[in-house]
């Protein structure tokens, strides 16, 4: 027990303390909301939980064999009122926690759009062995391990994956989503503060998997467009032959953009990875990623 | 064609000095086993005694060995990834390369769930099912021995896989497309599928047995509503064995049907569908966390009742929280993938049905509180981890509801808050049950107690180090952390890293103290011998001998009520100056010793590992290994032995004489 408050200690002077990591330091709405949500529970949970942790080392304590001064009661082993309060204290609790995780799961949909008057910015995202692509269709524009991203935009995310599965997660910014082949996953989620924020992999994907990582830049909306007229100067197009080059396994390569995209890229990628006969085009064979 | 597949000398790990380490370490060990029991000469008697033994409490003394076995090995597993994730911080790399963590925390997983929590339930529930309900052998002794050494077969494959060739990288749900050919064509996948397609059928034949013999044999008067409630978990537990694990085999068999015959049920290609696989796999999966855990639970209503000298509080809520969390465990599945981008309304569904089981876990807790209101509380070593489990299991139930909870699992899945969870509902609630469990039936099984200070230090640095070793990790969780990274680069983590490698390492020292404990009880047995009932306990196997003849009681007992041993006890003292009725001995057939599951498991063996090499000539003979084992056990001419009446009565005389001086 004294560990369980421990923790409970621990878990509140990180985040009092001002822990600059994950969750305990949201920096949008969507991470506001689910640490929110995550506490919330946790409240309601730890007012019956730690009632119930002392009482069980006092009863223990108390009714222990040696204690001359306790009753012993050999015959104690029903009374019905005690039994309604056991099946009714934690089903009000599970009816509370019930409510939120309703009520959470619809709000904080991830296929939910965010409401705002800004217009979103769509990035494409597409996980590949082992390093993340992203897509600016309307931009025009792509990069490898980097993501850039307007401050106070909602970012509307399409997510697939030309590998394995993977899980897009961005802690400090909202929770994450699975990519998978042949699917299209989507998430929206938006920064609020300029900064840099790490993001990552959640599902494992092989060898290379610790490497998938990446910083999402939230810069002012000026510094986006600037962003943007960078990457439309230099680095290659993103086509067929590239990305073939991309999509060999390779680990922790330095983040690079490329200038333009071929058009409709991001569904080519979805629909290539279900047709068998044009598989090699687009994903390494077994013999490359084994090399 | 090559005569051996494709095993060829590369298989053999020349070039890794750690696994050539933990290779010629296994080999070792094995060598001096064998040249132990050489040395004694120990050989017939152990074939006679053990190996062939259809009895169901050897059985399960050798499904807790093998899984105390197993626990050293996936416990080494532990503390090589702690290790590396301590010191892999920032640019480093630590010791371990990736495609050798990937190896062990997959074999780590699959390890300890497999073949150390499912071989000691399942063996904690032979040695005491029958028993308690007053029987003397489970519905079926030979298939009994069948499932234990299908499930030592798996195991053994398991290990086979760290000299030869590879195990599986793809972590231990195995999840496609990571674990296809495409993108795992080593033998590593193939390795698990026959391990636990082995195994698993094993236990399918385990969950059949028990689920008949609690059914179909229980001791004259004893209704369903006067069964301990171990008996309960157990029938709770064997009814989820019988109705899930075909779910796995099923998924598995598909998976090896895309390894090894290019079918397309979960490849990326070909209308393959990768989210199939995590949907049934976890639809055998969440019931599979309550296979594990209702038993645990049945261990503690008896520790908890017997050691606090009363009555179960609430038998008839404890019995419908147990059948209820069976049939919710099913409803569950689906909270383990929240973030695969289903609807809101399924999300908001699971989640919901995911905290309803905490509802009848709950009753539980506040069951075993109220047991030990009123009671006369012994603090010994069983009490101990039950006490400890249920501080302990709480804080795993509330974390788990809130990942429950699906915004709040968006953040939380596939962190290292959700390894804490599991282990701390793995660990605080199944680990701490069956070693409560082991030291309560031990002096049942083997007639001495266990050591009791050193089964204290046991329970105390496991304790200990449990919290040091995870709580760390739910912080990390929070900040971000995903499980299974070789290694990060945020320098922040590491001090917390390094709190659970020292937890990890306070564990090390629980076993270590555990290991003492077996060997200072051995030495000091005279000492340590125990009567019938040496924890004044309630149900029948403390009616019988310890440790208890082949055929259980001399005389089949008849049960008036709940807790039977106790209330007949309570009976004696009332009647006490009449003289105990003359106890009339009749004959007992008993079930004679088969080598069939011996044999079996040895061409299980053969089968496995010919098809994982692709060895087929090899795997032919083993199905007809298998298959002529099956005809000489069909046709064989006696199954039984007669015990005589005078043996019997020679035993139990003998011993009520012993009892008495």
């Amino acid at each position: 027990m004294r560990y369980g408050l421990l923790a409970v200690v621990l878990i509140g002077a990180a985040t009092l303390g001002g822990c600059t990591e994950g969750v305990l330091d949201p920096k949008g709405p969507i991470a506001s909301a689910e640490r929110l949500i995550l506490f919330n529970a946790l409240g309601i949970m730890l007012a019956i939980v730690i009632p119930v942790i002392l009482a069980t080392l006092a009863v223990a304590f108390w009714f222990r064999a040696s204690n001359k001064r306790a009753s012993y009661l050999p015959d104690f082993e029903y009374s019905g009122r005690l039994e309604l309060l056991v099946w009714s204290i934690p089903a009000m609790t599970v009816l509370l926690v019930g409510g939120v995780a309703w009520v959470g799961a619809h709000d904080l949909d991830p296929r939910k759009p965010i409401s705002s008057s800004v217009k979103p910015v769509t990035v494409q995202v597409v996980s590949l062995d082992w390093k993340w692509l992203f897509i600016y269709p309307e931009q025009g524009v792509a990069s490898v391990n980097h993501l850039t991203v307007p401050v106070g935009t909602p970012i509307s995310f399409e997510l697939t994956s030309a590998t394995v599965m993977n899980s897009f997660f961005v802690p400090q910014l909202g929770g994450q989503i699975y990519t998978m082949s042949g699917m299209v996953t989507r998430l929206h989620l938006q920064a609020d503060h300029p900064g840099t924020y790490p993001g990552l992999s959640a599902m494992f994907s092989g060898d290379g998997f610790a490497d998938m990582r990446f910083a999402v830049d939230a810069v002012p909306n000026d510094q986006f467009a600037q962003w943007v007229g960078q990457a439309r100067e230099a680095g290659p197009v993103l086509d067929t032959r590239s990305y073939k080059e991309l999509a060999k396994p390779s680990q922790a390569i330095a983040p690079f953009t490329y200038r333009a995209i071929a058009a409709d890229f991001f569904s080519g990628v979805v629909n290539t990875a279900s047709i068998a006969g044009d598989l090699s085009q687009f994903i390494c064979s077994t013999s490359e990623r084994v090399e | 064609m090559n005569l051996l597949g494709k095993l060829d000398w590369s298989a053999l790990p020349l070039h890794q000095p750690i696994v050539m380490g933990a290779t010629a370490f296994m080999v070792l060990v094995v060598v001096a086993v064998l040249g132990f029991v050489t040395m004694k000469g120990a050989w017939l008697y152990l074939w006679r005694e053990w190996l062939t033994s259809v009895d169901h409490k050897r059985i399960g003394v050798m499904y807790c060995v093998l899984a105390l076995v197993m626990l050293l090995r996936g416990f080494s597993d532990a503390i090589m990834m702690r290790a590396q994730q301590a010191v892999a911080a920032g640019g480093a790399q630590g010791y371990l390369p990736p495609e050798h963590f990937d190896q062990i925390f997959s074999a780590h997983g699959t390890i300890m769930i497999f073949f150390m929590a499912m071989p000691f339930v399942v063996g904690v529930m032979n040695f005491a099912v029958p028993l308690q309900l007053g029987v003397r052998d489970v519905a079926f002794p030979t298939l009994n021995s069948v499932s234990f050494w299908l499930t030592a077969s798996g195991a053994l494959l398991i290990n086979v896989s760290l000299a030869i060739g590879e195990f599986s990288k793809a972590g231990w749900w195995g999840y496609p497309p990571l674990s296809e050919l495409q993108f795992s064509p080593g033998v590593g996948v193939d390795y698990y599928l026959w391990s636990l397609q082995i195994s698993g059928l094993g236990t399918l034949l385990a969950g059949v047995n028990f689920v008949t013999t609690i059914l179909k044999l229980r001791a004259p008067g004893m209704s369903y509503m006067r069964m301990p409630v171990f008996c309960w978990t157990a029938l709770a537990t064997n009814l989820l064995i019988v109705a899930a694990f075909p779910v796995l085999t099923a998924v598995l068999a598909m998976l090896l049907l895309d390894r090894y015959l290019g079918f397309h049920f979960f490849t990326n290609d070909g209308g393959g569908n990768q989210m199939l696989y995590a949907n049934l796999f976890w639809v055998w999966g969440h019931p599979e966390v309550y296979i594990l855990i209702l038993p645990a639970f049945g261990i503690f209503s008896e520790v908890v009742s017997t050691f606090s000298g009363k009555p179960l509080f609430g038998y008839r809520s404890m019995v419908a929280a147990t059948m209820a969390i069976c049939i919710l465990s099913f409803l569950v599945w689906l909270h383990h993938f929240f973030t695969m981008g289903a609807s809101a309304n399924v999300n908001g569904f699971f989640g919901v049905m995911s905290m309803i089981i905490a509802l009848p876990t709950g009753v539980k807790i506040f069951n075993w509180l109220f047991t030990m209101y009123g009671g006369r509380v012994r603090l010994s070593v069983p009490m101990l981890w039950s006490i400890g489990f249920m501080v302990t299991f709480v804080i795993g139930g509330m974390t788990g509801v809130l990942q429950a909870v699906p915004p709040a699992d968006f953040q939380l899945h596939n962190s290292v808050f959700l390894i804490a969870h599991f282990h701390n509902v793995i660990i605080g609630g199944v680990v701490f049950g069956l070693m409560a469990g082991y030291n309560y039936w031990f002096p049942k099984a083997f007639g001495f107690q266990l050591d009791e200070r050193w089964g204290k230090a046991a329970f105390w640095c496991w304790f200990v180090g449990f919290y040091l070793a995870f709580m760390p990790l739910y912080l990390l969780g929070l900040m971000g952390m995903t499980r299974r990274m070789q290694h990060y680069a945020d320098p922040a983590w590491q001090p917390w890293l390094v709190v659970a490698m020292v937890g990890t390492v306070i564990i090390l020292g629980g076993i270590a103290c555990q290991i003492i404990q077996l060997v200072v009880s051995i030495r000091a047995r005279e000492k340590l011998r125990v009567t019938a009932d040496p924890w004044n306990g309630r149900t029948l196997e403390w009616a019988t001998t310890s440790p208890p003849p082949a055929w259980n009681f001399a005389v089949q007992p008849r049960v008036s009520g709940r807790d039977a041993l106790w209330s007949s006890k309570r009976q004696a003292l009332a009647t006490k100056d009449e003289a105990p009725p003359a106890r009339v001995y009749e004959p007992i057939e008993m079930p004679k010793n088969s080598a069939t599951g011996f044999v079996t498991a040895f061409f299980a063996v053969v089968i496995g590992f010919a098809m994982i090499w692709h060895i087929w000539w090899m795997a032919g003979l083993g199905v007809f290994g298998a298959f002529v084992t099956l005809l000489a056990f069909a046709f064989r001419r006696r199954s039984e032995i007669e015990v005589p009446a005078e043996q019997i009565a020679r035993f139990d005389r003998a011993h009520q004489a012993g009892a008495a001086a």
